[in-house]
């Protein structure tokens, strides 16, 4: 017995030492990394001032961008990606934005292009979307799938200058109980969805208000079978996603049931709703991605993207 | 002290009372030693200031609390429900397997292929299936809400599990049970619910808890149908200020009913154990 307790205080006491050793590692590796700090701003001024003197270096050359894999633009989607943001080869189809089709895969190869990239030189990685809008290291050298710039979410990440203005529209089946709604007053009794982490659902609670709470999805598709089930009387997407849905998605044919757009909504804020493309927060590339979208706007690039890919909702009543 | 979880080991052959005290004195020093270095490390770190304010914020706890509390006690009564049907279904599923005879083939095998069927399948596949698709079939007659379709995919799935633990429970009655039983004239119907499915259900009552806690911890996936239980509710904080501390709080709650009933499984089976020990004596 005695030797037992022997042995249980020299594995405490072994822990302690082992502690206290950490603890002095811990200091003297301190100023260590401070001294390695120095160094690195000595090299960093150092370069800045071989910037200066040649100033021949484009910092938007491919090799100066700090990409996620050198020399390739890793572009970040959803998973998977609907039109008429992302569309396939067909044209009909979905989910290939490596075909161009469609104004997000445009857009995005149209940006890599003003970077210098080649076609093959762009590649696409799959977040879903409540993922890639949250803090830390990204997959991504920019991601873009109808993010809207918000304050909250420019915290942790980052945003380029806008590419798109929208409106949030309310989706629903001819003969719910939300068809042929025409004023917010209407909406407030009626049970309605949005996905998880989107500024639709936030429109929702803000300007409805509605007196049912909120069903919150995953995503669009989830929020689609919903209404189909009956389990809700509409949902919020961004107009151009609504238009696609009922016009593709949410029909007799493909569901038994008619998918219509109720209405558009006032953006809830003084400030336009706007798509930016997503970066991790700090990242360089933004400055060069910015740009490569004032040139796109500025020669009408981006203008003959939206006509050949975007529906304009001018046409379709706001809520009052 | 003996009849206690065994915290300080396994069971030995009783010592002196001066030797058992020391040893309690023993494994309460070192583990109060061993619990305030990890909390030093940890508190210590460089990175515990981050990990606070993201995890453990605790304005943000007093922010997303009430919501996750209200989400919670959604998930417990899903849980009560599907538990209730859980045990009911699942035995009668087991005495139907256990049924021999020629005549009880079809139904015999009719149970066999829904547990091989539904074990099958992943849980989260059956919600979406039942939850999003039976009420988009539009049927007349046939719910369309999303609490029903959720708690029935539940309730299939883990009646599968648990008929399984109860058939274990019924073979692992002693088969003279069963020809006594049948030569004092009982049917076989009366012979398995009289003599075999008491004993059987009290060898596999700790099989059966374990159910409980996963069952419990499971009622959270119907939030995939939109139900706002406790890790929607958590989830939904999160998105709006990338601040995890509200899934955090949804943790506590699990906790709160799983430890417990962990402990009493231990304990039950433990005084379980003791009672057979007494009894072969």
């Amino acid at each position: 017995m005695r030797t037992k307790f022997g042995l249980i205080l020299f594995v405490v006491l072994t822990l302690v030492a082992a502690a206290c050793g950490d603890d002095d590692a811990g200091d003297t590796t301190t100023p260590t990394t401070a001294a390695a700090t120095t160094t690195t701003a000595a090299d960093a001024t150092t370069t800045t001032a071989a910037v200066t003197t040649t100033t021949e270096v484009d910092a938007c050359a491919i090799d100066q961008l700090n990409l996620v894999t050198p020399g390739v633009l890793t572009v970040g989607t959803g998973e998977p990606a609907f039109p008429p943001w992302v569309n396939s080869i067909t044209g009909g189809g979905f989910d290939e934005p490596e075909s161009k089709e469609g104004f997000e895969a445009a857009l995005a190869y149209e940006v890599a292009a003003h970077l210098g990239f080649a076609d093959d030189e762009v590649t696409w990685v799959r977040t879903t979307f409540d993922e890639a809008v949250t803090p830390g290291e990204k997959s991504f050298d920019f991601n873009l799938q109808q993010y809207s710039i918000t304050a909250i979410r420019d915290e942790v990440v980052d945003f380029s200058d806008p590419y798109y203005e929208v409106k949030q529209a309310l989706v629903t089946v001819v003969g719910s109980a939300a068809d042929g709604a025409t004023t917010l007053e209407e909406l407030k009794g009626l049970r309605l969805g949005a996905a998880i982490a989107t500024t639709s659902f936030d429109l929702i609670e803000s300007v409805i208000d509605p007196d049912t709470e909120v069903s919150v999805y995953n995503d669009n598709v989830d929020v689609q079978s919903a209404l189909i089930a009956g389990q809700i009387d509409g949902f919020v997407v961004d107009f151009p996603t609504a238009f696609f849905i009922t016009n593709v998605t949410l029909t007799v044919d493909e569901v038994g049931q008619e998918g219509v757009i109720v209405g558009q909504f006032e953006s809830p804020g003084d400030e336009p709703e706007e798509f930016g493309l997503l970066f991790a927060d700090g990242n360089p590339l933004v400055s060069c991605v910015n740009e490569a979208l004032a040139a796109l706007r500025s020669d009408g690039t981006l203008a003959a993207l939206e006509q050949q890919w975007l529906v304009s909702g001018a046409d379709v009543a706001i809520f009052g | 002290m003996r009849r206690g979880p065994r915290l300080l080991g396994p069971r030995r052959p009783s010592g002196s009372r001066e030797e058992g005290a020391r040893s309690a004195l023993i494994a309460f020093v070192s583990t109060l030693i061993l619990s305030g270095l990890a909390l030093w490390v940890v508190l210590t770190s460089e990175a515990w200031p981050r990990v606070q304010r993201q995890f453990f914020n605790p304005s943000a706890f007093r922010e997303v609390w009430p919501d996750v509390v209200s989400g919670f006690w959604l998930d417990i009564q899903m849980f009560l429900v599907a538990e209730v049907v859980i045990l009911i279904l699942a035995l009668i599923i087991a005495m139907i397997r256990s049924l021999r005879g020629p005549a009880f083939l079809p139904i015999r095998a009719l149970a066999i292929f829904y547990i091989d069927l539904v074990r099958g399948i992943p849980v989260i596949l059956l919600i979406l299936l039942l939850g999003f698709g039976v009420p988009a079939l539009q049927l007349s007659g046939v719910p369309d809400g999303r609490l029903f379709w959720g708690v029935t995919a539940l309730v299939l799935s883990y009646t599968a599990y648990t008929s399984e633990v109860y058939r274990a429970g019924i073979e692992s009655v002693h088969e003279s049970q069963r020809m006594s039983a049948r030569s004092l004239g009982l049917t076989q119907g009366k012979t398995l619910w009289y003599v075999i499915v008491p004993q059987a259900v009290r060898n596999v009552i700790p099989a059966l808890l374990n159910g409980f806690v996963s069952l419990q911890k499971d009622v959270a996936l119907v939030y995939v149908l939109g139900i706002r239980e406790a890790v929607r509710a958590a989830q939904i904080y999160n998105a709006r200020t990338f601040n995890y501390t509200g899934y955090i709080a949804a943790a506590i709650l699990f906790l709160l009913v799983s430890v417990p009933v962990a402990r009493f499984t231990d304990w039950y089976t433990e005084r379980d154990r003791a009672r057979k020990q007494a009894m072969s004596a």
